[in-house]
């Protein structure tokens, strides 16, 4: 223990993703000191990778579009299961945020009139996403990258020394979140470089690690992607909220198998894409809901119209929220109607001209060229359900982004559960990274007002530096890559996009089985830069978050965005007044029922009340919102 | 379909390595970084590499395959015949860190050398006006996903050590430009700043960087050469470089 490198810091962001990044501009600005934290280079995380968009109501695109309407899109999109003050704030500030980093150097894709542009997505009434061709996650990371650049070179005009402030730690794996006397004390961890352990104080952390799609097979996320977010925070005592409901992006690519899952962006379809079967058959109008007839067109004159005359014309059904395409496509496959990798064909070929599909859709053409050997402005591409989102996450305290239960913890981006309910839409996702990482920053000036330091305990140091020691010190154990690659089989396989209640319960057996086993989990090799070493870590983190996954579905006995039932393929109104709630109580995750916060009068009133009948029991209908 | 491949892979460390031959499976439609990390989950559970999106979106996965720098990730293994040799080497212009893994924080240092944007004070947020057409040019420059295999295949600093110093590379000529087009960006000189103090003089044209760029940014008719023509007229012709400055807050309403 003689040369563990230490650090002091207000504030200890856990993701350099959107909402790192935003949080740690925002805590800096108020003058507190933070410590950016990420597993892989900085300018790398997952945020790069979102394509179609960001989306917020600026109204340039249809003048009509406004909050509120954006707050409808996304209740109705998430089933009436978000936390309505989550989605509210979003509605409110997203086009702030947008602005804003206009103000720091982003370049949108624009208008006539030269504002920012503004696409069409699934779920989105109006044209809402801020985009850049199909690379809008890139311009947003780069453009956070470089207002922490540009922070830090204000720094060292003022100080001598850039880092003053914030400092980025790349490449470096946070394992454990520490507390003491029932408080955030900091945070312990290695460098992957090296090995090397770092011990962190701080009086507050804020997670915003991202997702888990890693414990999937067939998945759009990077290694990332392991929800170590959502176990850190289990671990320090907070909660998860509604871990069943993961997200099946609809067009993954099928073939060839290395780029299996890999995404196709919805803008595909948004610029007018359309999916067929082998048959040739344009399913998609076979599949409209019955919450949504009003909103879709059931024939395809009227939905061609659309792209013309929004006004006058219902939407075009391969627009539907992404549970939706993702079911029908499955059902397609299922029922023999896919093509020859399992998929069905989206094609944009025949309706949009060559040249401006290279321009409105560059980095897909790309990828299909370079990856897959297709052409996109002369072939239909094949696509299949991918695993992308998790809608569930740490349950936050929406104004503030502090996770309910540990003073001086906070999350935000995609660790973060609630805003999105049970399925989120499109372009939903970079806009909630600039919000919810924004107040995260805030709440943790607030907090660090009242909790100015932080001192962890030597005996918290060393049960930390134990946890990282013991793989190496076991002979002959499990090997973490086949542990991982059999979980990945029993999740795809038994609480992918259709459950029933039975292979849920198989599937929680299976994973506690594989968690005893990665008990024994051997590393060969030192600790200089050993992703077999890295692995054994996320492993650990997968298999808290496939077991909250696995518990919270088998609950869940209704069918509802990202939680598909074959036992119980209905959505239940029962169903909507209940959360589920993980925690972990130092050997497995317990999930329990909470009721969902009511909706208050003012936002209740801004839905058509036939609508809320869809979703409401009668006595909320006749409730009429809480007061 | 399947079928075994021979693949070279460096291993080693700052002080020491060499190729090791190794067989692998590949399958139809297989990319380089498919191979390595199936060396990695069967034979060689340390082998380092780095890798982020599998799409050629983030840039990690650089490194040389048969000397040349490459994505890994957007190499497909059939487009080397068949029964040739794959070799796999670190990234030559930085320090090794581990098998394929190499330090890149020169890059990192560069960039905290580029002044930033500067955004006109009275232009509240959201008041931005720009045409598409002028917003192009710079964009063009911010697809770049800091791969920095121009960086790497750059002769002046590739086995110049000493040249590093003073020399930002081909991948901060790009970001130069951009904002140096960037129809708000308030700052001035920056291209002189380019010439004086980032090496742009040093750059003697050999499109190596354009090559080699996977995004197709085309690093040198599109950026350097406009520069450094441009310096050249601006030494000689003040007024010119203030008309330029001007017509730049076009874009304003
Ligand atoms: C292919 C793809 C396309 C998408 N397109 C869109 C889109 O068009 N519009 C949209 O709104 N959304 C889109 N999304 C979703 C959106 O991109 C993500 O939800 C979002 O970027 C997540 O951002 P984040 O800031 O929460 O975390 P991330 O960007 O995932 O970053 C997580 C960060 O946490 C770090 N980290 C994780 N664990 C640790 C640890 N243990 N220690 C230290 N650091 C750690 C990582 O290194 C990383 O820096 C897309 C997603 C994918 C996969
Ligand atoms: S064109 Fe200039 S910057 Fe590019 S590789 Fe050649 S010398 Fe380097
Ligand atoms: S300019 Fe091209 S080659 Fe250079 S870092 Fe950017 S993407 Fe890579
Ligand atoms: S892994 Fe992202 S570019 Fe290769």
């Amino acid at each position: 223990m003689t040369s563990l490198e230490k650090h002091k810091y207000d504030v200890v962001v856990i993701g350099a993703g959107g909402a790192g990044l935003r949080a740690a501009v925002e805590a800096r600005a108020a003058g507190l000191r933070v410590a950016i934290v990420c597993k892989s280079l900085f300018g790398k995380a997952h945020t790069v990778m979102a394509e179609g968009g960001a989306a917020a109501s600026m109204g340039n695109v249809n003048e009509k579009d406004n909050w509120q309407v954006h707050f409808r899109d996304t209740m109705r999109g998430g089933k009436f299961l978000n936390h309505y003050r989550m989605a509210e704030l979003h509605a409110k500030e997203s086009p702030d945020r947008i602005w804003e980093l206009e103000v720091w150097g982003a370049l949108f894709d624009r208008t006539k009139e030269g504002k920012i542009s503004q696409r069409n997505f699934g779920g989105h009434e109006y044209p809402r996403l801020a985009h850049v061709g199909d690379r809008t996650g890139l311009e947003l990371i780069r453009t956070m990258q470089q207002r922490i650049v540009a922070l830090q070179q204000q720094d060292a005009k003022e100080s001598g020394n850039a880092e003053s402030h914030i400092k980025v730690f790349a490449e470096l794996t946070i394992t454990e979140i520490l507390k003491e006397n029932g408080k955030i004390a900091g945070a312990y961890g290695y460098w992957r470089e090296n090995g090397n352990e770092v011990l962190f104080e701080a009086p507050t952390v804020i997670i915003a690690t991202g997702g888990v799609g890693k414990t999937f097979k067939i998945t759009s996320n990077s290694w990332e992607g392991t929800g170590d977010g959502h176990a850190l925070a289990l671990k320090a005592g907070a909660n998860l909220v509604d871990m069943e409901f993961l997200q099946f992006h609809p067009t993954g690519m099928v073939w060839p198998p290395s780029v299996r899952g890999i995404l196709v962006t919805e803008s595909v379809r948004g610029e007018g894409g359309i999916l067929t079967n082998s048959l040739g058959e344009r399913f998609m109008f076979k599949y409209i809901p019955e919450v949504f007839k009003d909103k879709y067109a059931d024939n395809e004159a009227e939905a061609d119209r659309w792209y013309l005359d929004q006004d006058n014309n219902r939407r075009p059904p391969e627009l539907l929220p992404r549970d939706e395409v993702s079911r029908a496509i499955n059902a397609e496959v299922k029922a023999g109607r896919g093509t020859e990798h399992g998929g069905v064909y989206l094609d944009v070929s025949k309706r949009i001209p060559a040249d401006v599909i290279k321009k409105r859709l560059p980095s897909m053409w790309h990828q299909f060229y370079e990856l897959a050997g297709v052409d996109i402005t002369k072939e239909a591409m094949e696509v299949g359900p991918t695993c992308h989102y998790v809608m569930g996450g740490v349950e936050v305290e929406p104004d503030t982004a502090a996770a309910i239960g540990v003073p001086g913890l906070f999350a935000a981006g995609e660790v973060a559960g609630g805003m999105h309910g049970s399925n989120r839409l499109g372009g939903n996702s970079l806009s909630d990274l600039l919000v919810f990482g924004r107040r995260a920053g805030m709440g943790a000036v607030e907090y660090v007002k009242k909790n100015p330091t932080a001192t962890v305990s030597e005996k918290a140091i060393a049960d930390a530096a134990a946890r990282i020691e013991a793989p190496f010190s076991r002979a002959g154990g499990e090997n973490s890559y086949s542990l991982h690659a059999e979980l990945q089989e029993v999740t795809h396989n038994l609480v992918g996009i259709i459950r029933t209640g039975k292979e849920v319960e198989e599937a929680i057996e299976k994973i506690a089985a594989i968690r005893a086993r990665s008990a024994n989990v051997a590393v060969a090799g030192g600790r200089q830069f050993n992703p077999g070493f890295h692995l054994a870590f996320d492993l650990d983190n997968m298999l808290l978050v496939a077991e909250s996954t696995a518990k919270s579905a088998l609950l869940r006995e209704e069918s509802r965005g990202g939680h598909t039932r074959d036992d119980f393929p209905g959505m239940s109104s029962k169903w909507r007044q209940v959360n589920h709630i993980s925690s972990f109580d130092g050997k497995n995750v317990n999930v329990k029922a909470q009721p969902l916060p009511p909706i208050p009068k003012e936002l209740f009133d801004l839905f058509d009340i036939h609508e809320l009948e869809k979703y409401m029991t009668p006595e909320e209908i006749v409730k009429g919102g809480s007061n | 379909m399947a079928r075994k491949l021979k693949l070279r892979i460096w291993r080693g460390d700052a002080t020491d390595g060499g190729l090791k031959n190794v067989e692998v499976e590949a399958n139809d439609g297989e990319v380089v970084l498919d191979l390595i990390h199936r060396v990695q989950a069967t034979q060689m559970g340390d082998l380092a590499v780095r890798w982020n999106c599998k799409a050629g979106k983030c840039g990690s996965c650089s490194m040389e395959i048969n000397g040349k720098p490459r994505l890994a990730c957007m190499t497909q293994v059939s487009s080397f015949p068949e029964g040739e040799e794959i070799t796999v080497t670190p990234l030559r212009a930085f320090p090794v860190i581990k098998d394929l893994v190499t330090d890149v924080s020169f890059n990192y240092r560069k960039a905290m050398e580029i002044p930033s944007y500067e955004h006109p004070k009275n232009l509240a947020p959201g008041e931005a006006r720009m045409e598409q057409i002028d917003v192009e040019r710079s964009q063009e420059f911010r697809k770049c996903i800091e791969c920095f295999l121009c960086q790497d295949v750059c002769h002046v600093v590739r086995d110049h050590e000493e040249n590093k110093k003073s020399f930002a590379g081909p991948r901060f000529f790009i970001r130069i430009a951009e904002l140096d087009m960037h129809p708000l960006d308030m700052l001035k000189n920056r291209k002189q700043k380019a010439q004086e103090e980032h090496g742009l003089g040093m750059c003697n044209i050999t499109k190596c960087c354009t090559e080699v760029c996977p995004e197709h940014i085309r690093i040198t008719d599109n950026a350097i050469i406009p520069m450094k023509e441009r310096v050249v007229d601006v030494k000689y012709d003040p007024v010119r470089w203030l008309g330029s400055k001007i017509r730049k807050r076009e874009g304003i309403v």
